[in-house]
């Protein structure tokens, strides 16, 4: 229920919201202007805001590299992979605690979940050794592999929370009428489940998109993703302001796209159901 | 009730799941563990020697590690000063009736989405740089001199990167939690007289307590083990000034080779961050009973 506010008041608010809001973006809309800058304006002191020769020349050039492509695919295969096979593994799992759940469900859940509060850097030694031994250093296999196993308990815990939500009535209806489980899966529950299933999907595979400790530890080039490839910017040889606003702006923008369409089970998945 | 058949299903389908998560988790522990007790180095292969708790004595007497720890903590506290001390007015700004709101709180949460790396490199070059950078322009504006983030304020500039990117976290948890106060508590408490301060401070900071706990747990959890915006901006240095933990524990391993001496720290990791995890896994555990 709306209360009653008065104009004035609602002014203000927007007003400051707004001016939050945009300092908090700021530094996302500089590096898009950037990237359309020349490297010789990008530097320009005072700053060019608008008033700048708009030049798409960056994006070609980053484009024209085609390390870029490569690097791009990499991520889109490790976080792809990853994610999708997460998926597999924890949908039987979480169907299972949320419809056949035993006492132990719910030790078995927070298990589950201090897996994740491990730090990777804990296990970088063996990991890293293991790796090497087996020649999975700077191979997709690898990498898919590890942020599949991070970020794990993260897919299981989101799907548990949205199975969880399906109302168990549909369930015993289904059940009266002599369904078997296999049918009741496939045209009961599947249907009820897929907004769950998108969004774990989609804010798994933003989290592996970012993932920037396994992907800078474990690759190099071959299996480099975007984060790994942005990465090599921070140690580079003349002009690259622009290029790496470029580079960056193509990394980042389908994510953030993705990423607004997720907010709000960024919480549910982000705090384990822990706010609501 | 869950009949037989279902039962029997139900344990084979947990099964992979569980047996992948416990490889996972028993593995690379016991591993770690193992080599903790070593003299290892992968610069000498050949030799290793069992040289028991030798390590740990090391690596914990090493004033590297003083110093790493010191700056771990000052990153974790400062940044979750700032994520909550911002977040906790933005979310209730949020919460009025602002136009336009949906924009305002997709510009709030972008900075979430965006990699470490690329943020460390923009904030490091576009922002922060002492002579081109945006806020040097700012700062010569108010006819201030630049500061040279990167050497005269390493450990603040890796804090700024840090918290501009938790900071839509804690925005969007707190204010999903404020969307779920009960409205007419507020009417209520207005009705009677209540000012604005007292309604927030008896009736919604309460209400935020648990929020902002699972806030805290959760960032710490990730903050301390920091380590893209590091490696990209600074690389640890200059000197010793933003290494963290995690970053020693990298350098050990994979700059110095030195695996038994690294293992031995990524231990001490592991038992840091198990005492915040057990707090949060029994605020949760609470809410799964609920």
């Amino acid at each position: 229920m709306a209360r009653k506010v008065t104009a004035r008041r609602v002014w203000v608010s927007t007003a400051a919201a707004w001016l939050f809001g945009f300092l908090i973006f700021l530094p996302i809309l500089w590096m898009v202007l950037t990237s359309f800058k020349t490297e010789l304006d990008a530097f320009a002191m005072p700053p060019k805001f608008l008033l700048f020769h708009w030049t798409t020349e960056n994006y070609a050039t980053v484009q024209e590299r085609s390390d870029y492509v490569h690097h791009a695919l990499n991520s889109i295969i490790v976080a792809g992979g990853s994610t999708l096979i997460a998926m597999i593994i924890a949908i039987p799992a979480a169907w299972s605690m949320a419809f056949a759940p035993t006492k132990r469900t719910k030790d078995v859940l927070l298990w589950m979940l201090s897996t994740k509060m491990m730090p990777s850097v804990g296990v970088l030694v063996p990991i890293y050794l293991i790796f090497r031994d087996f020649g999975m250093l700077d191979t997709r296999a690898g990498l898919v592999m590890i942020l599949c196993l991070g970020n794990l308990p993260i897919v299981i815990w989101m799907l548990f929370t949205y199975f969880k939500e399906i109302p168990r009535d549909i369930l015993e209806a289904a059940r009266m009428d002599g369904a078997t489980i296999g049918r009741e899966l496939i045209y009961v529950l599947t249907p009820m489940a897929v907004p769950g299933l998108a969004s774990t999907l989609l804010l798994n595979f933003i989290l592996a998109w970012n993932e920037a400790f396994w992907t800078l530890n474990l690759s190099t080039l071959d299996a480099a993703p975007l984060t790994v490839f942005i990465a090599s910017y921070s140690s580079p040889e003349g002009l690259f302001w622009a290029k790496l606003s470029a580079a960056s702006t193509l990394a980042i923008a389908p994510i953030i796209v993705l990423g607004w369409f997720t907010q709000r089970q960024l919480v549910r998945g982000l705090t384990f159901g822990a706010v609501k | 009730m869950a009949t037989q058949q279902t039962q029997v299903l139900g344990r084979a389908l947990l099964t992979p799941a569980v047996a992948l998560l416990f490889i996972w988790m028993i593995v690379p522990l016991a591993m770690t563990i193992y080599f903790s007790t070593l003299h290892y180095s992968l610069l000498d292969s050949e030799t290793w020697s069992f040289v028991g708790l030798e390590n740990f004595r090391y690596f914990l007497t090493d004033p590297a590690f003083l110093t790493a720890l010191q700056n771990t903590l000052v990153l974790v506290g400062s940044v979750l000063a700032i994520t909550i001390l911002l977040g906790t007015p933005l979310a209730l700004l949020l919460d009025q009736q602002v136009i336009g709101r949906s924009i305002v709180r997709l510009m709030v949460i972008a900075p979430f989405f965006v990699m470490p790396t690329v943020s460390a490199l923009v904030w490091k070059n576009l922002l922060m740089h002492p002579v081109s950078g945006l806020f040097a322009w700012l700062a010569t504006l108010v006819g201030a001199t630049p500061i040279d983030w990167f050497n005269d304020a390493p450990l603040l500039a890796v804090i700024l990167i840090v918290a501009w990117q938790w900071l839509p976290f804690a925005t969007l948890i707190l204010l999903t939690a404020l969307q779920s106060q009960d409205e007419e508590q507020k009417e209520a408490a207005e009705m009677d007289g209540a000012s604005a301060l007292s309604t927030f401070i008896y009736l919604t900071l309460p209400h935020l307590a648990r929020p902002i706990t699972v806030v805290i747990l959760i960032e710490t959890i990730f903050l301390l083990t920091v380590f893209a915006e590091i490696f990209v901006t600074t690389g640890g240095g200059p000197g010793l000034q933003t290494t963290n933990i995690a970053f020693l524990i990298y350098s050990q391993a994979l700059i110095q080779y030195d695996v038994g001496n690294a293992s031995a720290g990524g231990l001490v990791a592991v038992v840091i961050a198990n005492i915040v995890a057990f707090f949060l896994v029994r605020i949760v555990g609470r809410n799964l009973e609920a």
